[in-house]
């Protein structure tokens, strides 16, 4: 029922919403959860772990976990091959991924950071040739070197993340380099310069805190990844060697019997998942907060 | 006569490009003395800039070279400098003002932390001291409130009020030079003409040397005392500003003037300047501007004209002018 007035106020069609709406600015609070747990346990790793990850006991393998029949709470997540608690392994390879993913990555963004710094700051030849350095760099395949590494030099921690790092660095160099690029086109660094600045001091005080941002998603987001790049060296053998407990490793020594004893590679499965995934969403909120233009890393 | 601060002598800066070697800078010589404010003016591409950054060694590079020529700061060649002494003489000795205030300040770091620099660099000043002396600096170009300034971030400021950060840094040593390249480009016009009332200012306390690059005809006889006129990287024509303007003696002079509206004036169309700018990597043998020169002779197809001296302080590259 309409009782309009004559004379017909004007009625404003309803107004569409004139702005999107805005893009959820709210702390990932869950990543941020899963990441500072995993991180405590790593650090707490020798209070909170039930058993010593590396005490066998052959009558007790392939004990299943506490909720499937014939476990106990003496294995909250059952044992495995050699009767050793996963639980006590899963708590203990934390220590192992987290510290390989920072580690690795921070000495790739470091390095490749510079090297992205100083090709972006000189341009010309120096640039071509630490852009082709990063090309011949990026088309070698992270695997392959370390498995020529584990063959040659021996599986370690040492040289997973050497393996890693010697590769991953090209990725930051050409972000950065690109981002300099740009840096280089504004104002403040010509002005810079005229006020009698050196090369040295424009690329730390204008250049390299220009690109911190950017240095923070990618770091954030290739945490996951080296993750997971560990795992599969592990996995492959050409990672942390044996006894120690590593996710990856972890799984492949279950797969044998993913039939029979599910949990031996399941759970390390999981974990990984979770840090991957946590660290992921991170690296994305981060990423849409800082900058939304930065899709493409 | 005071001993000029700056003198330039037949500087030559070329540019290399895909399409041929361009003369950018090309046999230009001119002089600043203490106090005194210098308008360069021209279109795009004439070779303003391009003279300004010879004169601070900062020309793109690769492409572009200083190929000879003098730069004297106070009687010192600075093209013999090396690099090392550049910077030291770069924000201390000869300072600059580039046109755009938007970006010629660092997003990430506080007006604060950009005014100390120039000041601990230049004064090595430690501590209260320092902070004492950039709010003083702040203050000095006529921000309100410096204090509280100091601690916003560039984004925060109005594109006038950047400026005039852009202007404290720049005076910050002081320098004996100040060269300000179309500082007012993108301000709006209250602003710019508070901004210029500021420059006259500060050049009249610290005694300046200013070269004031525009092609803003009406700032140039608002704040210059002389104004050289670029062509094609040449000066064309030089003198004191009432005297050019009163009468100039180059007929690119006459047709940068008579295309300036005026209020009152009445005249059907504003003339525009005939042919197209310049092709640089291609000049002709004469004189760079006989193509579109109304008053074009036989002579100046032929033969580049040398500098003749018009009037007392003025000089014009012109053959009408040397008969």
């Amino acid at each position: 029922m309409s009782a309009e007035p004559a004379g017909g106020a004007l009625v404003l069609p309803e107004a569409a919403p004139a702005v999107a709406a805005p893009r959820d600015r709210r702390l990932p609070t869950i990543s941020l959860g899963i990441i500072a747990t995993f991180v405590l346990v790593a650090i707490l790793a020798p209070l909170l772990s039930p058993a010593d990850p590396h005490d066998q006991s052959l009558r007790n393998r392939f004990k299943p976990p506490v909720w499937e029949e014939g476990g106990s709470w003496k294995y909250p997540l059952g044992t495995d091959r050699l009767g050793r608690d996963m639980l006590s392994r899963i708590i203990w390879g934390s220590r192992i991924s987290l510290a390989a993913g920072v580690i690795t990555v921070l000495l790739a963004s470091a390095f490749g950071a510079a090297v992205g710094l100083v090709a972006g700051y000189y341009g010309g030849r120096v640039d071509a040739a630490l852009m082709r350095m990063t090309d011949a760099t990026m088309s070698f395949p992270v695997i392959l070197l370390a498995l020529i590494l584990a063959v040659t030099v021996g599986p370690s921690f040492t040289n997973v993340v050497v393996a890693i790092a010697v590769i991953l660095w090209a990725r930051y160099a050409r972000v950065i380099r690109g981002q300099v690029l740009t840096l280089m086109q504004l104002d403040f660094i010509a002005q810079a310069r005229v006020a009698g600045a050196g090369a040295g001091r424009i690329i730390t005080r204008h250049l390299f805190p220009n690109t911190l941002n950017t240095l923070v998603v990618l770091v954030t987001l290739q945490i996951g990844y080296v993750i997971i790049l560990e795992a599969s060296l592990s996995f492959l053998g050409a990672g942390i060697p044996p006894p120690t407990p590593a996710w990856g490793s972890m799984i492949a020594e279950g797969r044998e019997f993913v039939t029979s004893a599910w949990w031996v590679s399941m759970f390390p499965g999981l974990a990984i998942l979770l840090v991957v995934l946590a660290f992921n969403l991170l690296g994305d909120w981060l990423r849409d907060t800082f900058d939304p233009k930065l899709r493409q890393l | 006569m005071s001993q000029p601060v700056l003198d330039v002598r037949d500087l030559r800066t070329h540019l290399v490009t895909r399409w041929g070697t361009v003369k950018a800078v090309d046999g230009v010589s001119f002089r600043v003395s203490e106090g005194e404010t210098l308008g360069l003016v021209g279109e795009s591409g004439s070779g303003k800039s391009m003279t300004c950054l010879s004169i601070v060694r900062l020309v793109p590079r690769p492409a572009a070279r200083i190929l000879g020529g003098t730069v004297l700061l106070d009687g010192e060649d600075l093209l013999t400098k090396s690099e090392p002494e550049m910077q030291r003489i770069r924000g201390r000795k000869v300072a600059m003002i580039l046109q755009d205030p938007m970006s010629s300040l660092n997003p990430v770091f506080s007006i604060g932390m950009q005014v100390r620099e120039p000041l601990a660099m230049y004064h090595k000043l430690r501590g209260r001291a320092l902070i004492q002396r950039a709010a003083d600096l702040l203050a000095s170009v006529r921000i309100p409130s410096p204090g509280a300034r100091l601690r916003a971030f560039p984004h925060q400021l109005s594109g006038g009020m950047r400026q005039r950060v852009v202007g404290a840094m720049a005076i910050a040593a002081p320098p004996r030079l100040l060269i300000a390249d179309e500082p007012t480009t993108s301000l709006d016009l209250t602003i710019q003409a508070q901004y210029l009332a500021l420059l006259e200012e500060l050049q009249e306390r610290h005694r300046l040397a200013l070269i004031f690059i525009t092609h803003n005809l009406g700032i140039v006889s608002r704040i210059c005392d002389r104004v050289a006129v670029m062509y094609a990287g040449r000066i064309v024509e030089m003198g004191p500003v009432r005297q050019l303007f009163a009468a100039p003696a180059h007929p690119y002079t006459r047709a940068l003037l008579e295309s300036i509206p005026r209020l009152g004036a009445k005249i059907e169309r504003l003339a525009a300047i005939d042919g197209q700018p310049p092709d640089l990597a291609r000049l002709p043998d004469g004189c760079a501007f006989a193509p579109r020169c109304p008053h074009v002779m036989e002579r100046c197809r032929a033969e580049a004209p040398p500098e003749f001296v018009v009037s007392e302080g003025q000089v014009s590259r012109c053959w009408l002018a040397g008969r």
